[in-house]
């Protein structure tokens, strides 16, 4: 019999199929990886398991029967237990109380065991001695009777205080868990709280929380993802452990290692479609990426080579803790050019987010710089990007000259002199202004000319806001020009209609908040907003996500438009046939390192794909070789030793 | 084996994504009519009663009919241009009190403190005259006690300002606290002041110094009209700040998404203390109004009277939007005042008491109905179903009484319209809640 | 005299007790309701009506005295059901629902005490009330100090320690708190948080509104007096003050009566108090409770801060 058994499941949001017609089972005692890229429709799946989505069609068989799953409760019914990425855990409790937290009094009818004690009086009365006589045998039976009446009149005592008891915390609640803990080998005390906790010790208290409860189905979704190696090994143990003792487990997961290492068989979904299950011993990490990524499309992206790469972004050794303390992003580095469009691939939650985000200013950064390289020609030095030292400093070394080419000296200048000078726009500047991005504020970024251009994961919450009109979203970046007083809404009226019509944004009208958009219309318009204030290096999150085929082309001309201006576009995306297409370079990260940049017309998708899931043992870095003295559109490719040339040569 | 049967609840919720203009103001109209019907049924029913028990003491009482309930009400408020004046006037200082509160509330800053404020603009304004007049100039004691009245509400605005922004500090609860503090405060000027006149209250009535009547003698409005005309040059003001201006987009921002305000660089700190500074001057200018022209008193009873708390829940029905405060705050005023017009013709009635009561319905039948303006109740496709069939026969029923002479045409297009009708609402609905369902997926 | 300030205040302290527990239920579930002072003069409009008839129809004292607090809770209840509705269900915002509750709430009180006049007109039914359910007690410190009260303060204290026993040692209350926290969290492990938030809103406005009976029937001996929502709004401070700790309520509320009382009653006898000073002595409790509030916020440390969730609503769809 069959634990677990989806059959033809299917839900959709909105327009969108998240799972399409589904089937999938899961035996007794057998760990399933759920393998799958993002949007695959892995966690939705497993969310209509736990009672978090109802199906819009399909059937649901636990052991054999079949069920409905409404609520978490009954999932919990059905001993199904799971593991959310996102923990479900009261912060401010300890891990033990967190743990019997809801868990429901063991059944005590009344009526059952009323039953129970009648049956019970009638067989003792049947099993009365025959021979007794009609006196002695009367008084039996009242006695039997007595009895079973008096223990009936008891039963609703004896719930009340059994739920009286139920309800006590005991002080010493803790160790009694721990004891369980312990069985399985985790490694926690139960006696802390939340709040104080590791990611992995959360995952773990999740864990034992749903054992606790008695499942023995386990859903874990991307349990390994916010793990060191050493904790996934434990992980690993234990889930291995539950294995023996019966217990099915699905794991959601990106990484094939993993997959090869843990799971018995492997089911795999692209698109929200099941594509097939296969015995991990029968197959391999290669099968399964061709599985997970499906076959090349053709997408027929016009893609010119790049014109004059320069650098315009130099990343190095970037390193980013995402709020939980971790390293989202480690020691990253590399170029962005202009006039190229640089993909960045990767599982999500890889460290995109964070790499971004970082570089936009909004994110502390730990270490690393982020050098910008303004193209700017003959333009006068401002104090908004140097001090009076730095200004002094330059003008030593014969960084600027005046307005008839004569180079600065500012020798036996006072500084109220300089301070004249550089506000008189008198010093001018040549070669592209080179500033450290580090540490400024994201409006001082954006102040810097609006050269980075973000369009964040998440449109609605961080980008636009949502019970606004169109057109007092469009000025969200640039409301603070000018000195008066009230916002002028004329131009950006004029960039919303522009933005509607060029795009084919679907509403009413400009004065729609975008709230009511549907998800591709709020996503054009925040990517025509970006690309509208003409940035130097456009940075875009998943621009395409939720887009219909038609709107997903526009988005790609926009950026393609952007790369022919001489803009150095980062483009972070999912789907790998875009980023093949789309991308003159691809960065591939895998758990917040590089793990290659690789040559995005000559790269494959099998490649990618396993670049994602698997840090290969030597990192190939791909950058243009850019000539000093011509502008030929010549593209070169450093071979790996070159590579390892440079960087000794750096050391040096 | 296989059960097709799809298990749904009966019904259940989803945030409309679009809102009917014509339809929410259609349920709000509906909801004071209702509300003004159910005073007049409940009002009907307490007189009776009490009508019983005085005949029972002996005493003889009128017969009362819902005609008179409605003559006694219009009569209260708008009997004589005297009362009709007093009725603009209350509106204005209701007006005022829910402006202050207004940008606040925008920001998702609770400031419940508005009472407190205002009294303690009341109480700047009251140190003033009362150890000026007489002394100084009568434009010169007017000057500082606006200026006292200003400097002591935006005081008791920006405290809790200040704690929000630098430690987070529950602003519903401190502003709420700060209330009594200025009360207590009051009180201890009142009797400090009081016992110096050996009278035990303050009265400032035709104190030189004070606002004085503007206009000829047998003018009805000479005490309110200038307040009004005050009042009414803030609203301008403040509607013009929050649409038009930098600052009140960036107090939007603020209000509705926090994160959008980080990653376009808006300083929420700045935001925070700007705006309740804002507040705490049209508090203080409110209060300054109260003691210097109103009341020309100051006690912690009525100069404030639980104004600070109304003009929190007009601020909220109006939803934020000043042109909708001057009809909510209107129509609150119309109640109070009708209801109290009510009263005075009951024996035992108390009028505040009473009024407040019949403002509390009228409150609580708006409050309910914002829920059916923003929600909409989805029903279980079997039920859906009906009650979509329901709807379209009455709406058939409808367009044919319309088009009695129509052609024969109309049956047909009729069918289609409800198709259409059902269609893109479902779709509205779906799409940007998958959108968001999904984005966290993702994270 | 000092015991006889003190038993005073302890007598007192009952009404913030009773405030201040209701509302403690009610902000563990994760909504902050501002009706609380409505919603204690609802509690003493039913605990007179209660009361009053039940004495008329001859019960006795325990009679009285269990109509008196029947009729509290049920009118307190209603209002406390109103609110929950308005809420949990509509989700209108907590604020705006709590103040338009306060504002008809003490609207009823003083209208309906207009009517049925003010002085005394309890002041029978409210004799079971104000006599000790000890009988007569001895006029030593100890009697003085701890025999000397009507049932209902002892009942306040009875329910603050029960209260505080649940949210500590029971899965009760254990659940209900994580309602208040993480509502979220209480959904996935199974606890049915509609009904934890209806029941604490009803049954916490219940407990609120035999405070405001308290009030009336005890402390004033059966005049109508209309200072109830004052002291509800004392009460609500007090729940700060307490951060959120029944146990710790009884002392604040100790606290709170002995500085309330302490200017008009005690002060007076022995030194020359005028007007102000007593006003300036009623900031205490306020200044120290927004003290405290900013102690908390400043320390920020978990254990002491305010329910995370509340005044949010909770919405399953946002999921």
């Amino acid at each position: 019999m069959k634990a677990i058994e989806l059959v033809g499941i299917t839900k959709t949001f909105g327009s969108v199929h998240a799972n399409d017609d589904v089937t999938l089972d899961v035996e007794k005692g057998e760990i399933l990886s759920l393998l799958g890229e993002n949007g695959s429709g892995k966690t939705t799946l497993m969310n209509m398991l736990a009672g978090i989505y109802f199906p819009d069609a399909g059937h649901i068989f636990i052991d054999g029967k079949e069920v409905l799953i409404k609520s978490p409760i009954d999932a919990f019914k059905h001993k199904i237990g799971m593991v959310h990425q996102h923990f479900k855990l009261v912060d401010l409790f300890t891990a033990a109380d967190n743990i019997i937290l809801g868990e429901k009094m063991p059944r005590f009818s009344i009526k059952e065991k009323s039953q129970q004690y009648k049956h019970q009086a009638a067989n003792e009365i049947s099993a009365l001695d025959a021979n007794l006589d009609e006196k002695a045998k009367k008084k039996a039976i009242a006695k039997i009777n007595n009895k079973r009446n008096l223990k009936i009149c008891a039963l609703p005592f004896i719930k009340f205080v059994k739920a009286v008891a139920f309800n006590y915390l005991p002080r010493n609640r803790a160790k009694k868990l721990q004891k369980i803990a312990d069985q399985y080998g985790f490694d926690i005390d139960l006696k802390k709280k939340i709040y104080e906790m590791s990611v992995s010790e959360k995952q773990t208290v999740e864990i034992i929380k749903v054992l606790y409860r008695g499942a023995d189905k386990l859903i874990l979704d991307e349990p390994t993802a916010v793990l060191t190696p050493q904790e996934i090994q434990k992980l690993f143990a234990v889930m291995r452990k539950m294995r023996e003792s019966g217990k099915s487990i699905i794991i959601i997961t990106h990484k094939l290692n993993e997959v090869m290492e843990i799971s018995d068989r492997v089911a795999v979904l692209r698109k929200g479609k099941y594509i097939g299950t296969v015995k991990t011993s029968e197959t391999s990490e290669k099968e399964l990426t061709e599985m997970m990524v499906g076959a090349k499309v053709d997408l027929n992206i016009d893609r010119q080579l790049p014109v004059d790469p320069q650098p315009r972004l130099v990343v190095e050794g970037l390193t980013v803790r995402n709020k939980d303390g971790l390293h989202a992003i480690e020691d990253v580095s590399f170029t962005v050019n202009g006039g190229e469009i640089l993909g960045i691939a990767g599982i999500s939650g890889n460290g995109q987010k964070e790499l971004l985000e970082g570089i936009a200013g909004l994110q502390h950064v730990e270490s690393g710089n982020i050098i910008f390289y303004n193209p700017k020609e003959n333009k006068p030095v401002t104090f908004f990007h140097n001090d009076l030292k730095q200004v002094k400093k330059k003008a030593e070394i014969g960084m600027f000259h005046y307005p008839d080419g004569t180079p600065v000296d500012l020798k036996g200048k006072s500084n109220k002199e300089i301070t004249k000078l550089v506000n008189d726009e008198q010093i001018l500047y040549y070669e592209n202004e080179v500033i450290d991005l580090k540490h400024r504020t994201p409006r001082e970024i954006q102040e810097l000319g609006i050269k980075l251009s973000f369009v964040p994961e998440d449109r609605l919450n961080m980008g636009l806001v949502g019970n606004m009109s169109i057109v007092d979203n469009m000025m969200l970046r640039s409301y603070r020009k000018g000195k008066s007083v009230f916002v002028n809404r004329k131009r950006p009226k004029a960039l919303a209609d522009k933005i509607i019509d060029d795009l084919g944004v679907v509403t009413p009208s400009d004065m729609t908040p975008v709230r009511r958009l549907s998800g591709g219309n709020v996503q054009k318009v925040l990517v025509g907003r970006e690309i509208s204030s003409s940035p130097k290096v456009l940075m875009s999150a998943y621009p395409v996500r939720g887009l219909d085929v038609n709107s997903s082309y526009l988005i790609y001309n926009l950026l393609n438009e952007q790369k022919a201006r001489n803009t150095a576009v980062v483009y972070v995306g999912e789907d790998l046939d875009v980023l093949i297409a789309l991308c003159d370079r691809i960065l591939v990260l895998c758990g917040g390192k590089v793990s290659a940049i690789v040559d995005a017309r000559k790269v494959t998708k099998e490649q990618l794909g396993l670049l994602m899931t698997k840090m290969p043992e030597t990192v190939e870095r791909y950058e243009y070789a850019i000539p000093k003295d011509t502008k030929t559109e010549t593209v070169e490719t450093n071979t790996e030793a070159e590579v390892k040339e440079e960087e000794s040569n750096d050391k040096q | 084996m296989i059960n097709n049967k799809i298990h749904e609840p009966l019904f259940h919720l989803t945030k409309r994504t679009s809102v009917n203009a014509k339809r929410a103001w259609a349920l709000r109209c509906g909801a004071f009519i209702v509300s003004i019907l159910l005073c007049a049924i409940i009002t009907l029913i307490i007189v009776e009663l009490n009508n019983q028990r005085l005949v029972s003491e002996g005493k003889a009482v009128d017969p009362y009919s819902i005609g008179q309930y409605f003559d006694d009400f219009f009569t209260g408020a708008f009997g004589t241009p005297k009362v009709v004046w007093g009725l603009f006037h209350e509106t204005a200082i209701l007006l005022l009190v829910a402006l202050a509160v207004t940008p606040c509330f925008k920001m998702k800053f609770w400031n419940i403190g508005g009472e407190g404020q205002i009294l303690m603009g009341g109480l700047g304004a009251a140190v003033a005259i009362q150890f000026m007049s007489g002394k100084a100039s009568n434009a010169s004691t007017i000057i500082v006690s606006i200026i006292l009245a200003i400097a002591f509400g935006v005081v008791w605005a920006v405290i809790p300002a200040l704690f929000k922004a630098k430690w987070n500090t529950n602003e519903t609860l401190l502003t709420l606290m700060m209330n009594y503090i200025a009360i207590c405060l009051v009180d201890f000027f009142i009797s400090s002041v009081a016992v110096r006149n050996q009278t035990g209250k303050l009265n400032f009535l035709n104190w030189p110094g004070t606002v004085p009547p503007i206009g000829p003698a047998d003018f009805a409005g000479r005490t309110y009209i200038l307040k009004i005309v005050i009042v009414a040059v803030i609203t301008t003001i403040i509607a013009i700040y929050m649409k038009y201006s930098k600052h009140g987009y960036e107090i939007s921002v603020v209000g509705e998404s926090p994160n959008t305000a980080k990653y376009v660089g808006i300083n929420t700190k700045a935001v925070i203390i700007r705006t309740l500074v804002l507040c705490g001057v049209m508090c203080g200018i409110c209060g300054f109004l109260l003691v210097s022209a109103t009341s020309q008193t100051l006690n912690t009873e009525s100069t404030v009277g639980g104004r600070g708390f109304v003009g929190v829940l007009i601020s909220w029905l109006a939803q934020f939007n000043p042109i909708f405060m001057v009809l909510v705050s209107f129509l609150v005023v119309f109640i109070q005042k009708g209801s109290a017009g009510v009263a005075l013709w009951q024996d035992g009635f108390n009028a505040t008491s009473y009024s407040s009561v019949m403002t509390g319905i009228f409150f609580f039948l708006i409050i309910a109905v914002e829920f059916f303006v923003n929600y909409k109740l989805i029903f279980r496709s079997d039920i859906q179903a009906k009650i979509d069939n329901f709807n379209g026969k009455i709406k058939f029923a409808f367009t044919k009484k319309k088009n009695a002479e129509g052609s024969a045409i109309l049956q047909d297009t009729n069918g289609e319209e409800q198709v259409e009708e059902a269609q893109p609402q479902i779709v509205e609905i779906e799409s940007p809640a998958s959108d968001e369902t999904e984005a966290k997926e993702e994270e | 005299m000092f015991i006889k300030l003190l038993s005073d205040a302890i007598g007192f302290s009952a009404i913030f007790l009773y405030g201040s527990t209701g509302e403690t239920i009610i902000e563990k579930s994760g909504h902050l309701n501002l009706g609380i002072p409505g919603i204690m003069c609802f509690g003493a409009v039913g605990g007179c009506i209660g009361a009053d008839m039940a004495y008329k129809a001859g019960m006795g004292a325990f009679g009285t005295v269990f109509f008196g607090i029947l009729f509290a809770m049920l009118f307190a209840g209603a209002m406390g059901l109103l609110y929950g509705i308005f809420t949990i269900s509509l989700r209108c915002n907590q604020n705006v629902t709590g103040l338009t509750i306060t504002t008809f709430g003490a609207g009823i009180l003083n209208f309906w005490g207009a009517i049925v006049g003010s002085i005394g007109v309890f002041a029978k039914p409210s004799l079971y009330f104000t006599t000790s359910i000890f009988g007569e007690v001895g006029n030593d410190w100890f009697s003085q100090l701890f025999l000397s009260y009507g049932p209902l303060v002892y009942l306040a204290i009875i329910i603050a320690i029960v209260v505080s026993i649940v949210f500590k040692k029971s899965r009760t209350g254990l659940s209900l708190t994580a309602v208040g926290e993480n509502p979220a969290a209480a959904d996935a492990a199974g606890i049915n948080v509609i009904k934890y938030k209806y029941v604490s809103c009803v049954l916490g406005a219940a407990i609120a509104g035999i405070g405001g009976m308290c009030y009336v029937l005890d402390y004033s001996a059966g005049s109508l007096e209309y200072i109830v929502d004052q002291l509800g709004w004392l009460a609500v401070a007090l729940v700060i003050f307490s951060l959120w700790r029944p146990g710790i309520g009884i002392l604040g509320s100790l606290i709170f009566a002995f500085l309330y009382l302490l200017p008009d009653q005690f002060l007076p006898k022995y030194v020359s108090m005028n007007a102000a000073t007593s006003a300036i002595i009623k900031i205490i409790p306020y200044a120290v409770t927004a003290l405290v509030l900013i102690i908390i916020s400043f320390f920020n440390k978990r254990e002491t801060q305010p329910p995370t969730a509340l005044g949010v609503p909770y919405f399953r769809e946002d999921r």
